[in-house]
């Protein structure tokens, strides 16, 4: 198989550069300078737009249309609505029924997303979404690709004027777009509670960090969004690919910290009278293997991000920890989690770039 | 049927273009696609006309969609090179695109949407200006017949509506050429009628080129005004289908004839008639016969037998059919086995 030659050309060499106005304006088509006049009808293109968006965003448009009006958001939405409503209940009545120690402690606030009631069975916030973000980006990925071969509605698309990534990227950017709507949808639902619940008013500080945690979370999501999106071209039925990208997931959500445990025994094993050093090696080892996982390094953003007392996510040793936790400006903890949160997008870009290489090395037919 | 009365012109007038050598819209030359040890296409060359209509023929498995795709610029070609609409597919595909109304093989829509809004999509990538289009689409979908159901969702069509609003969608864009892949495969007979009749009025009313495919010979005999067959890869016989049957036939013509009468009576008369080399009695119809001869035989045949006083109430050509032409091209080829699989 060879490279599409539509692959070739970079967006933006169709040579469309007229000023915004002068098609509309005059009535003719933009293409002036091309080899052959136009000669009476059926011989020229239609008239153009003035105004000529890329041809992403008019598949972005179209798909975003219909993820919002889909069935699967729906269910997202309430789901994921009815576990975030829960997971805040939990804490808000924690913190009232603690109010006086609560008073005058700083991060109240983003505490409510991160945090959770000790005698509560409801995990907080964040880890719920980081348990069912995933989800998300599956739903929106899954059938984006192999749904257009189902319905054989991909030839007919790339046969239009547009580049054949315009099609991928679109899809991407309208994935990304919906798992943007439904987090800040629920984020927004969360504060709205924590508002009226307990009357908190978050500061400048606390807006900062729950605006970068939903950024941080929507590249999260949006890798898996990617990974499906990879399934989908790879895979020929949607029904398999969705198999595929869910039982990725729950193997790296389930037996993830399992896997490592075992490479790092393996690697940098801690005999049963391991010195310190041994057991910090292995550790580490385990650490920086579990780092892999796209989930662990969202986690350790969101660690950082959302509470302001958090230092380092790595091992500390008790002669370490400080006596009294000191708090953290926002730009200190961005600074913190900056490393995980680029090892993320990377993340992200390679399976997106993953599922776009192979999409434009496939036949139309294929 | 109005394109059987057309179709007289419409030949003449190709004929015509023909001869004063009109600039081809699709221009391959030595066309190839390999697929590993597979000749998919195998050196075409081709020659479409704006206004005429043109099929390619051959049975599944020919290299026709193939063949497509690397006109479209969807598909690499190995070797060779293609012209459509004064561009180069492989090196400017969007602007080739921009002039090419595509309907593929098995057309599929968004079910969710309906007929307009599917076709609406298509304008937008065309980056059709949205003011013109709900007239243009309006046109278009009464034009096809699919006015009445244009809201519905596409899930609720039948084949032969979506056949049809395949065709609205590859005019949305007004092109310059028109490609259709097997714009006839699983409508049934009146519907076909209706696609063959606007597939003709493509080419004679907006003068575009069209280029269709088919492997269903008599259903798009009717309206094309130059077919290619093409069998393996290659196109063994190209041109109008009165040419292609000269081609066949060489100098000699068979003619059916039916006539009354005891066979001892007419055997004799009809090989009295100047031209005429042999006669056979029609195995299935003992009142039909078939006459080989020269080409003049069929200008005299009726009256020669008419001056004997033998009434003649069937006369027909043989070989004029573009179905026998292609059974004979195929067992020349050797390939009758791909057509019946």
């Amino acid at each position: 198989m060879t490279a599409q030659p539509d692959a070739i050309e970079t967006p933006g060499t169709a040579g469309e550069a007229d000023a915004p106005g002068t098609a509309a304006e005059t009535g003719i088509t933009r293409r002036a300078g091309r080899r052959r006049a136009g000669r009476g009808p059926g011989d020229g293109p239609m008239q153009r737009s003035s105004w000529r968006g890329g041809g992403w965003q008019v598949v972005a448009d179209k798909e975003f249309g219909d993820h919002v009006l889909s069935i699967r958001l729906f269910i997202l939405i309430v789901l994921l609505g009815l576990a975030a409503v829960a997971a805040v209940y939990s804490t808000t009545t924690y913190v009232r029924d603690n109010a006086q120690q609560a008073v005058g402690s700083t991060g109240l606030f983003v505490l409510l997303f991160s945090a959770s009631s000790p005698t509560s069975q409801i995990p907080p916030f964040t880890t719920l979404v980081a348990l069912l973000g995933p989800l998300l980006g599956i739903a929106f990925g899954f059938d984006a690709v192999n749904g257009e071969r189902a319905e054989r509605t991909l030839p007919r698309l790339v046969a239009q004027p547009i580049h054949r990534d315009d099609v991928i990227n679109g899809k991407f950017a309208a994935g990304l777009a919906a798992i943007a709507l439904v987090l800040v949808a629920i984020t927004v639902l969360v504060s709205g509670f924590a508002f009226f619940e307990l009357g908190i008013v978050p500061g400048p500080d606390d807006i900062a960090r729950v605006a970068t945690w939903v950024v941080a979370t929507v590249i999260y999501v949006g890798f898996w969004l990617a990974f499906a999106m990879l399934c989908s071209v790879v895979l020929r039925r949607a029904a398999t690919s969705a198999l595929a990208a869910i039982s990725v997931w729950l193997v790296l959500t389930l037996f993830a910290s399992l896997l490592t445990g075992i490479v790092a025994d393996a690697l940098s094993p801690v005999p049963a009278n391991a010195t310190l050093d041994q057991q910090v090696a292995n550790a580490q080892l385990q650490l920086d293997l579990s780092r892999i996982s796209p989930g662990e390094l969202y986690s350790e953003v969101t660690a950082y991000v959302l509470d302001p007392t958090v230092q380092s996510v790595g091992i500390i040793l008790p002669q370490q920890q400080p006596a009294t936790p000191s708090i953290l400006p926002f730009e200190q903890s961005l600074l913190l989690a900056w490393p995980q949160g680029v090892a993320l997008i990377g993340l992200t870009v390679v399976c997106f770039g993953a599922a776009y290489v192979v999409f434009m090395r496939q036949e139309v037919r294929a | 049927m109005r394109s059987k009365t057309s179709r007289g012109e419409r030949t003449e007038r190709t004929e015509r273009t023909e001869r004063e050598g009109a600039p081809s819209i699709i221009r391959a030359r030595g066309l190839t696609k390999r697929y590993g040890d597979v000749l998919a296409v195998d050196h075409l060359n081709l020659d479409v006309r704006p206004g005429e209509v043109f099929g390619l023929l051959g049975p599944n498995g020919a290299g026709k969609t193939t063949t497509i795709l690397m006109l479209l610029g969807l598909s690499e070609p190995t070797d060779g090179h293609a012209e459509v609409a004064g561009f180069d597919p492989t090196r400017d595909p969007l602007e080739v695109k921009r002039r090419v109304g595509y309907m593929p093989d098995d057309v599929g829509f968004y079910g969710n949407l309906t007929g307009r809004q599917n076709l609406r999509y298509t304008a937008r990538l065309n980056g059709i200006d949205p003011r013109a289009v709900e007239a243009r689409l309006g046109d278009l979908l009464a034009q096809v017949g699919l006015a009445d159901v244009a809201d519905r969702a596409v899930e609720t069509y039948s084949r032969g509506m979506r056949q049809r609003l395949g065709l609205a969608d590859a005019l949305v864009k007004e092109p310059a050429v028109v490609v259709l892949d097997e714009p006839t495969t699983a409508i049934d007979p009146a519907g076909v009628a209706e696609v063959l009749d606007l597939i003709g009025s493509i080419a004679r009313d907006r003068g575009a080129a069209v280029l269709l495919s088919s492997h269903l010979l008599h259903q798009v005999q009717q309206v094309c005004d130059r077919v290619a067959i093409f069998v393996g890869g290659r196109v063994v016989a190209q041109g109008t289908m009165r040419r292609l049957a000269e081609q066949m036939g060489g100098d000699t013509l068979q003619l059916e004839v039916g006539i009354d009468g005891p066979a001892a009576e007419l055997e004799p008369a009809l090989r009295a008639v100047d031209g005429v080399t042999d006669v056979a009695r029609d195995a299935h119809d003992p009142r039909l016969w078939r006459v080989t001869g020269a080409r003049s035989v069929q200008g005299r045949l009726a009256a020669a037998l008419a001056g004997r006083g033998i009434a003649v109430w069937h006369l027909r050509r043989i070989g004029d059919d573009l179905d026998e032409i292609y059974m004979r091209y195929f067992a020349k080829e050797g390939a009758g086995d791909d057509r019946a699989a």
